[in-house]
């Protein structure tokens, strides 16, 4: 064996044998840096001649490639030891619990609110509103009740002992119907609107709370039938219900504000002690369920709000918007609505992100 | 209003079936609210012989009978009543029968050790009366072995809702006609009792209030005997839900309910002269048959003979001459009454009764007459007795409303074809007169009537709603157009940003304690109170979101919840100028206890703080479109805020978009609750509308070159809020700084007494050309001028 070979055998030892990068680092230095005993073993071929070059070259050449390489390897390999390790180092219990961020919810009356007036603004309805504080002129006079009219016992109203300035009686509104006059007389006919809000009776109990919410609609034009406000209800029931079977039976009724007056039924069934609303309320396992009142808007109340009867004619309607909510999602107990409770908003209130949209289906399923 | 069909069948011939006829009552607006048919309750339950009765052997109190059902071998059965003995016949009650008194499911059991196959049943247990002293006797013909549901005539029993305006339905009478109409039947004439009156009335009546009382009908009867009513009437009152008292006061409430008709009867001996219908004078007074004492004004119409007030009008009757059983000579009145009169007192004395519904909605004018007449025949025929002639004072409206009717209204108002003949049927079938030319005169009964929609309603509702078709609205052409306002879109936006932010929405009742609201009211404004509040708790409006939500926080906080934040959007409602409301739109949010729970990575848990606060104020500012950029922060968030930490976010020093921070110890207190509570109010009608901008943003031009930071500390007095020195700061240099943010406070070791340290980041973005070093110099020295003015003196 050569002297260069003896070198060079015990030098890739020496690099195989290095368990740091510095050690290894000395091994480089010891055999490539300017003083290494490779880069001295290249000089001595300057002083040779021509044939001794080529004789002695290839070996010294091959000798320092074959470190260099060497070096890099092994530099590689302890690199890679040395991050393995400090990964190793770096391991965290991932079943501990992350932090969490609070989720909010949107109440199920707002979310519903929502979904009429997505649905309604697809039928060229707008959303009007008006004072909860209210004077029995709009409540009552101009809905033709007047003072002795039995309908004002029907509701049993909160009163405020001030008065308007005209003398009237201020009250909290009883239904969202004055909203129909306070909209006739601002924007006159023809016109499309819902009102949705609160409404107050002097009623409490385990089905009836002192406030709840209620939303109007009011369609005021030329030529307007009960027809149309049969399908309106019913076009509006399928898209708030989702369901194409929902089935409507229209009764006759009483109410000063409308003429013909009528209530509005509609099918269900009973699933598993909850009511199901779709299906012919008279077929088998079904049956029928109040959801509100509507009928032909009174030629009384239609002067009252300025309009002439002769030229036009249309329908109200109201419906409580509690009650569809808890047929809709399954809430059973109104009082809940407004206890404020974190746990029942989280439950049946709504993710901000379920704004309801026409395209998706108006509804949030479970 | 309660009938049994029996008592239907008596002015309706039809042999429509209980479904039809229900179905039909739904179908013309007289809405079925319950049918009770008691052969049902009564299912098991056998008229039945006893044989034999002997002493049980181990109880004294009780016997052994042998029961003959009608079939098979006679039954063993165990009885305590004192009237059972052999040859009487009874009610068995068979073994799965269910008592309807109780609910118990009979079946074979042996009493004190003797076998008992069922039971003999009283009048209570059936629930066809009070009586519990002994069990049922039947009479000796009664036929052994009959289902005794049959035997006793029990009739189904429908409960319909007769709407305000439809007093001419709150008579069986009244219903029968409108099922006629219906085509359910044939309305049988009124069968009208013959009698002979003979003799004037021998007591004078009056109307000295023609206005409250326009007619008032009267007629003696003298030697009536009053005792029991016979069985069909019973069975009839009781079918409505009346209990039988005696025959005078019984066949009176036959007229009622019957056909919708309220009569009063006196008993003569207690009235001394003239019987008058006059105003009541202040302060005088009645014992009522309710027997309670009602004091009257010069507003309410009363009946009284020269002594007393002996009727409140229409309302009722008085105690002291209310017929009683040993009476024999009566007065009867039939009388009309002004509707709205009847309504006024009965609401003024809080006091309802069957007669003022039906005076208050409106009696039959036409039926005063025959009212009298057919009570007076009953009376006769029942009870004896001699009756006078009538006398009649005044005389009830009898001007028939005629309407001008166009039957094409029928399909362009109700949305169907009827056809006129069917159109006039219908009319007629409900009494109204329909003459050649549509001139259309309306019953008296029919008050409700009004004008030509009346008219289409009572063909429709009789044609059938069912047959209106469903006719779509006309729609807009296209893509339908949006409608909602800017505050809406601002208020359902928020709702979501706030959602999406960690919050609960809550719906919070809209009135509050009236402490609750003077606590929030700041002495500016008076809260709305009501006059009638439903409880002490439900009184005052909200003049703030925040205490119907702090009482929420209260009652989580007692339920045991460890963190509770909750928002809502609605009104608060304070006085305009001119008196009337002004309900203003508002965003209220309630922090109370911890933010974030105790945790291996947080330590403690931490509770709420006013940073919190102010985060969810800007956010939600930001939301809503205010410009949160240009806010100031300033003080007098109110004194239901801590005064230390707490502040309003204000557009300009007077427009207060927001206030929030810590709730005062003192207003936490007040609540009830444990602190530390923070609170958010966004003033959702201050915040300046967004201009109607376009769709499209202004162009995108980042800066060519890269922005530079410079850290600056300074020494402040402790004092000096951090956003002065950041305010003037920015200033320092507009055209190149773009922002600036503290990011350090400190004072203590190191800092004077009195002093503190704030270290701000500037950023700064140069133009077209790199800063020089010369350049920043500048800048630099601008800011140290710029704190300087605020007694900020750069950190070595």
């Amino acid at each position: 064996m050569t002297e260069l070979e003896t070198s060079k055998q015990a030098a890739l030892a020496a690099i195989a044998g290095a368990a740091t990068l510095d050690a290894l680092e000395e091994q480089r230095l010891a055999a490539l840096s300017k003083k290494g005993w490779v880069s001295l073993a290249l000089k001595t071929l300057g002083q040779m001649s021509p044939e001794e070059r080529s004789a002695a070259a290839p070996a010294i050449q091959g000798a320092r490639a074959e470190i260099a390489e060497a070096i890099e390897a092994k530099k590689a390999a302890l690199e890679a030891a040395e991050l393995e390790a400090q990964l190793a180092r770096e391991t965290l219990d991932l079943t501990l619990p992350a932090a969490a961020a609070p989720k909010g919810s949107v109440h199920p009356v707002s979310q519903v609110m929502d979904e009429l007036a997505e649905i309604f603004a697809d039928l060229g309805f707008a959303v009007a509103t008006g004072p909860e504080i209210e004077d029995d002129w709009h409540n009552f006079t101009a809905l033709n009740m007047d003072e002795t009219h039995p309908a004002r016992a029907m509701h049993d109203t909160f009163y405020f002992p001030d008065r308007t300035p005209e003398g009237r009686e201020i009250l909290l509104r009883t239904h969202t119907s004055p909203v129909q006059i306070r909209s006739m007389i601002a924007q006159g006919a023809p016109i499309r609107v819902i009102a949705p809000g609160r409404v107050y009776r002097s009623d409490s109990d385990a089905t009836h709370t002192p406030m709840f919410h209620q939303v109007e609609g009011l369609v005021v034009d030329k030529g307007i039938h009960l027809g149309h406000l049969k399908w309106t209800l019913e076009t509006f029931f399928k898209a708030f219900f989702e369901r194409e079977d929902i089935t409507l039976r229209l009764r006759p009724s009483y109410f000063p504000f409308t003429e013909p007056s009528v209530e509005v039924d509609v099918g269900y069934s009973t699933e598993g002690g909850r009511r199901v609303v779709g299906g012919h309320g008279d077929a088998p396992g079904h049956a029928w369920m109040e959801l509100g009142g509507s009928g032909m808007v009174n030629a009384r109340v239609l002067e009252f709000a300025g309009l002439d009867p002769e030229e036009w004619q249309g329908f109200a309607f109201g419906l409580g918007i509690d009650r569809i909510a808890m047929l809709k999602y399954g809430m059973n107990d109104l009082r809940a609505f407004f206890d404020g409770d974190p746990r029942w908003l989280q439950h049946y209130g709504f993710s901000p992100f379920d704004q309801p949209t026409l395209s998706a289906g108006v509804g949030a399923r479970a | 209003m309660k009938f049994s069909l029996t008592w239907l069948k008596d002015h309706l011939e039809t042999d429509a079936t209980l479904a039809e006829i229900t179905d039909a009552l739904n179908a013309i607006g007289l809405e079925v609210e319950g049918v009770e048919d008691p052969a049902e309750k009564l299912a098991g339950f056998r008229v039945a012989h006893v044989l034999t009765a002997a002493r049980h052997p181990d109880a004294d109190k009780l016997q052994v009978l042998t029961v003959d059902t009608g079939e098979g071998d006679p039954l063993q059965v165990v009885c305590g009543a004192p009237n059972a003995r052999a040859g009487m016949k009874g009610v068995l009650g068979l073994p799965g029968a269910t008592v309807p008194a109780n609910g118990m499911v009979l079946k074979k059991s042996a009493i004190r050790g003797v076998e008992s196959n069922g039971m003999m049943c009283s009048v209570r247990e059936l629930e066809l009366g009070e009586d519990h002293d002994g069990i049922i006797e039947l009479p000796d013909d009664a036929p052994v072995g009959a289902d005794f549901a049959s035997y006793h005539g029990a009739s189904p029993v429908i409960e319909v809702a007769v709407t305000p305006n439809r007093p001419d339905c709150m008579g069986v009478y009244g219903i029968a006609r409108d099922l006629a109409a219906k085509g359910l039947g044939t309305l049988k004439p009124i069968a009208m009792p013959a009698f002979s009156p003979s003799g004037a009335c021998p007591v004078e009546i009056r109307t000295d209030d023609p206005e409250g009382c326009p007619a008032f009908y009267g007629r003696v009867i003298k030697g009536v005997k009053n005792g029991p009513s016979p069985d069909w009437l019973q069975q009839r009152l009781k079918s409505a839900g009346q209990r039988p008292i005696s025959l005078l006061v019984d066949l009176t409430n036959y007229l009622m309910l019957g056909f919708g008709r309220p009569a009063h009867v006196y008993d003569l001996a207690k009235l001394q002269g003239a019987v008058v219908a006059r105003r009541a004078k202040d302060g005088e007074e009645v014992l009522a048959l309710n027997e309670k004492t009602y004091t009257l004004d010069s507003d309410m119409t009363v009946i009284a003979d020269e002594v007393q007030v002996h009727d409140i009008a229409g309302i009722m009757g008085g105690e002291h001459s209310g017929v009683q059983d040993d009476t024999t000579d009566v007065l009867l009145e039939i009388a009309y009454f002004d509707p709205a009169r009847i309504g006024a007192t009965g609401r003024k004395l809080g006091l309802s009764s069957d007669a003022r519904t039906r005076f208050e909605r409106g009696v039959d004018p036409e039926f005063l007459d025959d009212g009298l007449d057919l009570l007076t025949g009953l009376i006769v025929e029942l009870a004896g007795g001699t009756p006078s002639e009538v006398v009649r004072a005044g005389s009830p409206p009898s001007e028939a409303k005629v309407i001008a009717f166009d039957t094409g209204l029928t399909t362009r108002l109700g949305g169907v074809d009827v056809p006129q003949d069917e159109q006039r049927r219908i009319l007629e079938s409900l009494g109204f007169a329909v003459g050649a030319d549509w001139q259309v005169t309306c019953p008296l009964r029919r008050h409700d009537i009004e004008g030509p929609a009346d008219l289409v309603e009572e063909v429709v509702r009789i044609h059938g709603l069912d047959k209106v078709a469903s006719v779509a609205l006309p729609r807009v052409e296209g893509v339908a157009r949006p409608t909602a306002t800017p505050q809406q879109k601002l208020e359902r936006g928020l709702r979501r940003a706030a959602a999406a932010s960690g919050l609960n929405e809550a719906v919070t009742w809209s009135f509050l304690p009236e402490w609750a609201a003077n606590h929030f009211t700041d002495g500016n404004d008076t809260p709305w109170v009501l006059a009638n509040p439903i409880s002490e708790d439900l009184k005052a409006m909200r003049p703030s979101l925040l205490p119907g939500l702090l009482i929420a926080a209260k009652r989580n906080a007692d339920r045991g919840a460890d963190g509770t934040r909750l928002f809502e959007i609605g009104r608060r409602y304070f006085r305009a100028a001119d008196g009337l409301s002004d309900e203003r739109p508002t965003l209220g949010i309630v922090l109370a206890g911890e933010n974030i729970p105790r945790g291996w990575q947080a330590g403690k848990a931490r509770p709420f703080d006013a940073y919190d606060a102010k985060a969810l104020a800007l956010e939600l500012l930001e939301a809503a479109g205010a410009p949160v950029q240009n806010l100031m922060v300033m003080g007098e968030a109110g004194p239901q805020f801590h005064p230390g930490q707490s502040a309003t976010l204000r557009l300009g020093p007077k427009v207060v978009l927001a206030r929030f921070g810590m709730v005062h110890p003192a207003t936490l207190k007040a609540f009830d609750m444990e602190g530390p509570v923070a609170a958010v109010e966004l003033f959702l009608d201050a915040i300046p509308a967004k201009k109607n901008a376009a769709f499209a943003r202004a162009p995108f031009t980042p800066p060519t070159l890269q922005s530079v930071t410079r850290d600056f500390a300074f020494l402040v007095p402790e004092t000096l809020a951090a956003g002065d020195l950041v305010r003037a700061v920015q200033g320092a240099d507009k055209a190149h700084i773009v922002a600036a943010r503290v990011f350090d406070v400190f004072a203590g070791q190191g800092v004077p007494e009195g002093r503190k340290s704030l270290a701000i980041e500037v950023t700064l973005q140069p133009g077209d050309k790199s800063f020089t070093d010369a350049d920043l110099k500048t800048i630099a020295e601008k800011v140290v001028a710029a704190a300087a003015k605020l007694d900020g003196e750069l950190r070595g």
